[in-house]
């Protein structure tokens, strides 16, 4: 049967955006499916994310817009499968589409239906926290942007309909089965959250003020019920003491969870931190067993939540709470650490409740006919971690194994990767690309500018006066045609505007409307296929950020709309077009690193047909693996790792170097040469290559000085060799009557804060080895914490029920060993029952993970990418792009980026080179469009705008003996920090630079206020404070109308002169929005516009400026209340000091321009 | 001293008015109590109307319009019918409803109409006068009027009850009839909660109060007035006015 190039992605959650848009972007057609009404998943019901508290709705928002507009992803919501047939490469399956009652494409997502809607009913995005109409639309950010009616709650009174100016609303639309063909299925379906409501455990739905985890989530998030304000359920008060407690619904055999959930320590964590964030006075206690913080960076994130935060951790499990019936209070009893039972009163307590098998899996995997482990989650195996016992149907994320937002989108590009080998014959057969008409040239042509300004229903047409911003439009400078429509969005409109375009022979294209951030990229494919470059496009926001926010003040709002429009105009006369650049890739790969991680990458795209070399420092392949015989589910390691050189050395794509020392790296993605030494003979090669991945591994740490007498003792050995000794040797375990394990021997201390993750679980598989080879072994592991996350929990009840015993030390009281007559004893202080010695004839020392410091330094040097602190290297995102580095072309995996399993290293492996494949899948890389560009006329080659590229993409370089600063078009992100900074003004970041907001701000500056108003001039980010001021739309919160907003990609592309030049031309008052620090969607462009605007505010006394008259604020795309209210809050402050001419007033000064 | 009441009469043109008119031919005497305002049919009487009645201090209000099934509008006296049914059950709710009635007056019935009117000026007799003339209780029922006011102005509550009668009657978008028992679930559940969401939002006209003391002062529970302060919230009526150690207050913001 012939194979199909287009894949069913089941499951519209991070994992399934993810498997879909890595699928999409190498060549296959993706039929993304979602059960609820938009795509997002429980990441879009997150306040912050760990362990960089980045708010999570600003990083995901702009997934969900590239998901929801990628030409080869089709989305449909509302939709479950019901039906499979067929073989890997050609399966039918039939989708069941139920009715939204409102048909998808015309809807607007305007929300008018949801304010006239007189049925109330409850929030499910809010947890049940607040209320809503029978037709809603998820969330506000949703993806697709469109409302729909919940039939349960709908009286059918109509209204909706009536008031549906786009006639989307259709109460006769029935539900629709559809049939596809499709290569292979990822299923992406996430989980459930454990509901202690079932088992009333802790009271849970009895006690107002015992809340779970989710829900706890919602209160924390500003966009949440009480907009950012933590108060409890009973009585509205602020919580002062919150007990958290772990462990609800995991590791409890009791309740039937067996497992551990993996994520609800750094979860738990992360809320206390927040809530601590938001309110100084919370004071959070959290009762845990252990304490399993094995990622990346997260034992830090603990130990400051414990050491900044004054989070207070206490081992113990809870077993029931009690409500005080007055207070509404609860009452706690528990051990201390003393061993004495206390109680202690808590205002709340919050339940992190565990994840369960998502309520659909065992129905769907049934009609599928996969198999599902024990516990209900799809049964996956560690060799392949993401393929089900079905060829040709993958999964990715939770649906396997509980796991954090990193590893579910590692695994979702490993799915992917998995597809595209199974699909490698007929990739790019189904994907679709535009037939566009050649670009019109438009140069030396004066501007001839079109405005189409938006009804939106009455949306905008209820508030602005629509008619009369046309006829103002229509005699600006350059305007040749300005007309209304009541939706400019809808598909008539589009063809209407390509009219026009042709007929006034438009060259410049201006919508008034909403905002943006869902809206500009359907009206630049709109003028593009009227043949105009889609740079020639600029979007006046007229609803989010004008109607919507000055509903009671139409005619204010109208001046603010003819203001925005005058803006747009006066920007849409300096664009340009812009050339997306076109590079040829070379189709072959370089992987650097022979372990389990580097082989698995290379084999993967030498399976797709992509050439790879592999670079390997020692003598032989396998890394670490080599010393190890068994995964703890009893998987022959040795046995794979042969199997895996096999593969390697027999590919015929596959080129292996030994002994390899790398030279050189030049070039840049697409195009890299590098040069290597390899062999004993030290021969010389040179090969060209379109990526990089970077496997470089990590080795065992080596005891130091003797510790716990490692090196002096033999009989102290670590537990590699232990290992060795099990499986090779298991004689010599016969013998022996006592061992003794340590834990954490090199990992969570001063020079290794880190966890190595693995070291709990392989002293239980030893354990659970030399148990069964020797049962009368006496075997004590000694720890802080047990860290048998997910599954592998499993195995440490195993081992504590075949008697071994397990003792916890204290963080700062580690064991000792000494020599009692030449006989090993270990002593240890337990502060419940003393001190405690065992007698031991053989330790063995759980060493930790360590990265190959020199060797990561070297490289990270010569690819220009970061290394963390720990010497390991630093993902371009730890949330979101665990694979990639920020530099283009470079991709990570295994335990080069952090200490992993192998299982987990295989996942990565596989995902490194399926994100590598998005680039080495295509013939040509087209590039941003928005970049940099440097007059070499101007460059006095100082090179400090290489200093705040976060992405290495500019650099000076010595040309004929001068020394030029130069963009790489491939690698620029065009956030416009190097324009920013460059003190010769020699660089221009297209479509937002100087040339086009300078006359933004002037006009932006002369905007007509009423009497009394003062002119506020604000810089926004497009990624959160632009985004932050559209979500205060959307919720209406009201600010007053007297700010104009200029859109900036970043807060760092904004240069001092802005600032300047808007108080120069008449402001009242500058705004400054940026990301939170540590949010920004270009790494740390906002770090930039701190230091800026700090020297602004400097600089402003010595102008005759107050100070005060600037305001800098860093607000999410979440805080659209905290934005109305800054907003507010400024144009108070500015009323006390009055206009800026009173500044001028005050002192005589010389304003040199 | 005998207490004199003052009752508002709501007359419809075409019946009510016309009866009372038979009733003046005809000489009936009646007492002199009520004030008529002439409406041109029975369901043009707007609940909110009634609600202003009593604010300034009216005893009791008469509404009459043609006898079921003879309105000169076809079906208007049967939308008065469900106006005053909700009408009722908000004063109901601030003990009010004993105040109001709807009957029906045909043009023939000048007897039947001085009657009721004789009836209704005993009833309310008894019932002593309106409590808005208390000097002691004044505030507290202006307020909680201002709360019926404010409730009945409620456009998904008016929605609700406009398309009552086509929904229980004559079925929905989807051709189904709502049960009355099951709309009138709805209805009454929406009456509840905007009345209390209005006698929160008269709580904290001009000073902000914590949750717990607004729940004091309205006698509901506090998790059910947090619940409506998030409703408010999001309806931009209600914002966050100190916040004192733990305690926050919250106050009405007034319509710009």
């Amino acid at each position: 049967m012939e194979k199909v190039g287009s894949v069913l992605v089941v499951g519209g959650g991070i994992a399934g955006i993810q498997a879909s848009m890595d699928l999409a972007d190498s060549g296959f057609k993706v039929y993304l499916t979602e059960s609820s009404m938009s795509i997002g998943g429980v990441m879009s019901q997150l306040d912050k994310t760990f362990p960089t508290n980045d708010c999570s709705i600003c990083i995901l928002a702009p997934k969900l817009v590239a998901a929801g507009r990628h030409e080869n992803i089709t989305l449909l919501i509302n939709t479950t499968l019901e039906k499979l047939d067929g073989n890997p490469g050609n399966f039918t399956v039939e989708l069941l589409q139920k009715t939204l009652l409102l048909d998808q494409e015309k809807c607007t997502g305007c929300g008018v239906c949801a304010q006239e809607c007189p049925v109330e009913a409850i929030d499910f995005f809010n947890e049940g926290l607040s209320n809503r109409s029978a037709i809603s639309v998820k969330f506000p950010q949703a993806v697709p942007l469109v409302f729909s009616i919940d039939q349960e709650l709908c009286i059918g009174c109509g209204f909706c309909k009536g008031v549906c100016k786009a006639k989307a609303i259709d109460y006769t639309l029935e539900d629709k089965f559809t049939t596809l063909n499709v290569g292979a299925i990822v299923l992406a379906l996430g989980f459930d959250e454990y509901d202690p409501s079932l088992t009333q455990q802790y009271g849970y739905s009895k006690y107002l003020n015992v809340v779970t985890s989710i829900e706890f989530e919602r209160i924390l998030s500003a966009s949440g019920p009480h907009l950012g304000l933590i108060l409890r359920p009973s009585d509205g008060i602020i919580p002062r003491k919150i007990a958290f407690l772990q462990c609800v619904g995991s590791r409890d055999r009791k309740r039937g969870v067996e497992y551990c959930s993996s994520v609800c320590c750094m979860y738990t964590a992360k809320e206390a931190v927040i809530a601590k964030e938001h309110m100084e006075i919370i004071e959070p206690t959290i009762f845990s067993m252990d304490v399993r913080a094995v990622g990346k960076d997260f034992d830090k994130y603990i130990e400051r939540a414990q050491d900044e935060y004054g989070i207070r951790y206490i081992r113990s499990r809870i077993s029931d709470i009690k409500e005080i019936h007055e207070t509404k209070d609860l009452l706690l009893h528990f051990e201390n650490e003393e061993g004495k039972v206390v109680s202690e009163i808590f205002n709340l307590v919050v339940l992190a409740v565990g994840a369960l098998p998502n309520h659909s899996t065992k129905e769907l995997a049934k009609k599928l006919n996969i198999e599902l482990n024990s516990y209900d989650f799809c049964k996956t195996k560690p060799f392949c971690p993401v393929e089900t016992s079905r060829e040709g149907i993958y999964v990715c994320g939770m649906i396997s194994e509980p796991k954090d937002i990193p590893e579910t989108v590692v695994e979702a590009s490993a799915a992917a990767g998995a597809v595209s080998i199974l699909l490698s014959d007929v990739r790019n057969t189904l994907i679709t690309q535009k037939q566009l008409p050649k670009e019109i040239d438009t140069s030396g042509e004066p501007p001839r500018i079109g405005v189409f300004i938006c009804h939106c229903g009455i949306n905008i047409g209820g508030v602005v006066d629509v008619p009369e911003v046309v006829e103002y439009a229509i005699q600006l400078p350059d305007v040749i045609y300005a007309e209304r429509n009541l939706y400019t969005c809808s598909a008539d409109t589009q063809t209407n505007i390509k009219e026009q375009i042709k007929e006034k022979n438009l060259n410049r294209v201006i919508v008034a409307s909403c905002t943006p951030r869902t809206h500009e990229p359907l009206f630049q494919a709109t003028i593009r296929e009227a043949g105009l470059n889609k740079y020639l496009f600029d979007l006046a926001n007229i609803r989010d950020q004008c109607s919507w926010v000055h509903m009671h003040e139409p005619e204010a709002a109208t001046e603010k709309a003819k203001d925005l429009v005058r803006m747009a105009v006066a920007k849409a006369r300096k664009l340009v077009p812009l050339q997306e650049q076109q590079v040829e890739v070379i189709h072959k790969g370089m992987v650097i690193g022979g372990g389990v991680a580097g082989m698995t990458a290379a084999l993967n795209l030498a399976n797709q047909g992509f050439e790879v070399f592999l670079v390997e420092k020692s003598e032989n392949l396998g890394g670490f693996s080599n010393n190890i015989y068994q995964t703890i589910e009893n998987y022959d390691v040795q046995e794979f790792l042969k199997d895996l050189i096999n593969k390697v050395n027999g590919h015929k794509l596959i080129n292996v170097f030994l002994n390899a020392r790398i030279s050189s790296i030049g070039g840049y993605v697409c195009n890299f040469t590098t040069k290597i030494t390899h062999g004993t003979d030290k021969q010389k090669k040179e090969f060209q290559h379109g990526i990089i991945i970077v496997a470089t591994g990590a080795h065992e740490y080596q005891p130091k000085n003797s510790e716990f007498l490692f090196g002096k003792d033999k009989r102290v050995i670590l537990q590699s060799e232990l290992e060795k000794i099990l499986f090779t040797e298991e004689e010599k375990i016969n013998d022996l009557k006592s061992i003794v394990m340590i834990q954490c021997v090199g990992s969570r201390n001063e020079e290794n804060p880190y966890c190595s993750r693995m070291c709990c679980s392989e002293a239980i598989k030893n354990a659970l080895k030399a148990k069964e080879i020797n049962p009368n072994l006496n075997i004590t592991v000694l720890y802080r914490d047990i860290r048998t996350y997910g599954f592998k929990e499993k195995y440490y009840n195993l081992a504590r029920e075949k008697g071994i015993i397990f003792l916890r030390f204290k963080d700062d009281k580690p064991p000792e060993i000494k020599l009692d007559n030449g006989k090993l004893g270990i002593y240890i202080d337990k502060p419940d029952i003393g001190n405690i010695k065992i007698n031991a004839d053989l330790v063995a020392l759980s060493a930790g993970i360590v990265a190959d410091g020199e060797t990561n330094e070297n490289l990270a040097k010569m690819l220009k990418v970061p290394i963390n602190d720990d010497k390991f290297f630093l993902e371009a995102h730890v949330k979101l792009r665990p694979s990639d580095f920020a530099t283009e072309g470079i991709f990570l995996c295994g335990t080069a980026r952090g200490t992993a399993t192998i299982s987990e290293s295989i996942a990565q492996a596989m995902s490194a080179a399926s994100r590598a494949t998005t680039i080495l899948s295509k013939d040509i890389l087209i590039t941003e469009g928005i970049i940099s560009k440097v007059d070499p006329a101007l460059c006095i080659g100082c090179n400090r705008c290489a200093e705040v590229c976060n992405y290495g993409a500019i650099g000076v370089k010595y040309e004929e003996g001068l020394m030029i600063s130069e963009v790489n078009p491939l690698l620029c992100k065009g956030c416009g920090d190097c324009a920013a900074e460059c003190p010769a003004e020699a660089i221009t970041m297209s479509h937002f630079g100087r040339i086009q907001i300078e006359p933004m701000i002037t006009e932006a500056a002369k905007a007509t206020v009423s009497d009394g108003q003062l002119r506020i001039v604000a810089f926004l980010c497009n990624w959160c404070s632009y985004a932050g001021a559209d979500l205060a739309g959307v919720s209406r919160y009201q600010y007053p109308p007297n700010i104009r907003t200029i859109r900036v990609m970043c807060s760092g592309g904004i240069p001092k002169s802005f600032i300047l030049q808007a108080f120069l031309n008449g402001a009242d008052g500058v705004f400054v929005g940026g990301c939170h620090l540590g949010d920004c969607h270009y790494i740390a462009g906002n770090q930039d516009a701190l230091r800026r605007t700090n020297e602004i505010e400097n600089v402003l006394g010595s102008l005759g400026i107050n100070p005060e008259r600037f305001m800098r604020r860093w607000i999410s795309a979440s805080e659209g209340k905290l934005f109305a209210e800054t907003i507010t809050g400024f144009t108070e402050k500015l009323k006390k000091l009055g206009p800026i001419e009173n500044d001028y007033k005050k002192k005589e000064i010389i304003i040199i321009e | 001293m005998v207490f004199e009441p003052k009752i508002l009469g709501f007359l419809c043109n075409w019946c009510s008015y016309a009866g009372a008119d038979l009733a003046g031919v005809s000489r009936i005497q009646y007492p002199t109590n009520v004030r008529v305002i002439r409406v041109m049919c029975s369901g043009r009487v707007d609940p909110v109307f009634i609600a202003e009645a009593f604010m300034n201090g009216i005893d009791g209000v008469l509404v009459l319009g043609c006898h079921l099934g003879d309105c000169h509008y076809i079906n208007g006296n049967y939308e008065a019918e469900l106006k005053m049914k909700m009408l009722s059950k908000t004063l109901s709710m601030i003990n009010f409803s004993d105040r109001v009635r709807l009957d029906w007056v045909s043009a023939a019935e000048g007897a039947r109409f001085a009657q009721i009117v004789s009836d209704f000026t005993e009833h309310i007799r008894k019932l002593g006068p309106s409590p808005v003339k208390n000097k002691k209780v004044k505030k507290e029922i202006i307020d909680n009027l201002n709360a019926v006011k404010f409730a009945l102005c409620d456009t998904r509550l008016r929605a609700l009850v406009a398309r009552q009668r086509e929904l229980t009657t004559d079925g929905n978008v989807y051709g189904e009839i709502i049960p009355t028992e099951e709309f009138e679930e709805i209805l009454d559940n929406a009456i509840e909660n905007e009345i209390i969401r209005h006698k929160i939002l008269e709580k904290i006209k001009n000073k902000g109060k914590s949750v717990p003391d607004i729940a004091k002062e309205i006698e509901i529970e506090p998790h059910k007035v947090l619940r409506h302060i998030v409703t408010l919230r999001a309806r931009g009526l209600v914002d966050v006015d100190q916040i004192n150690e733990e305690i926050p207050t919250f106050i009405s913001i007034k319509e710009v």
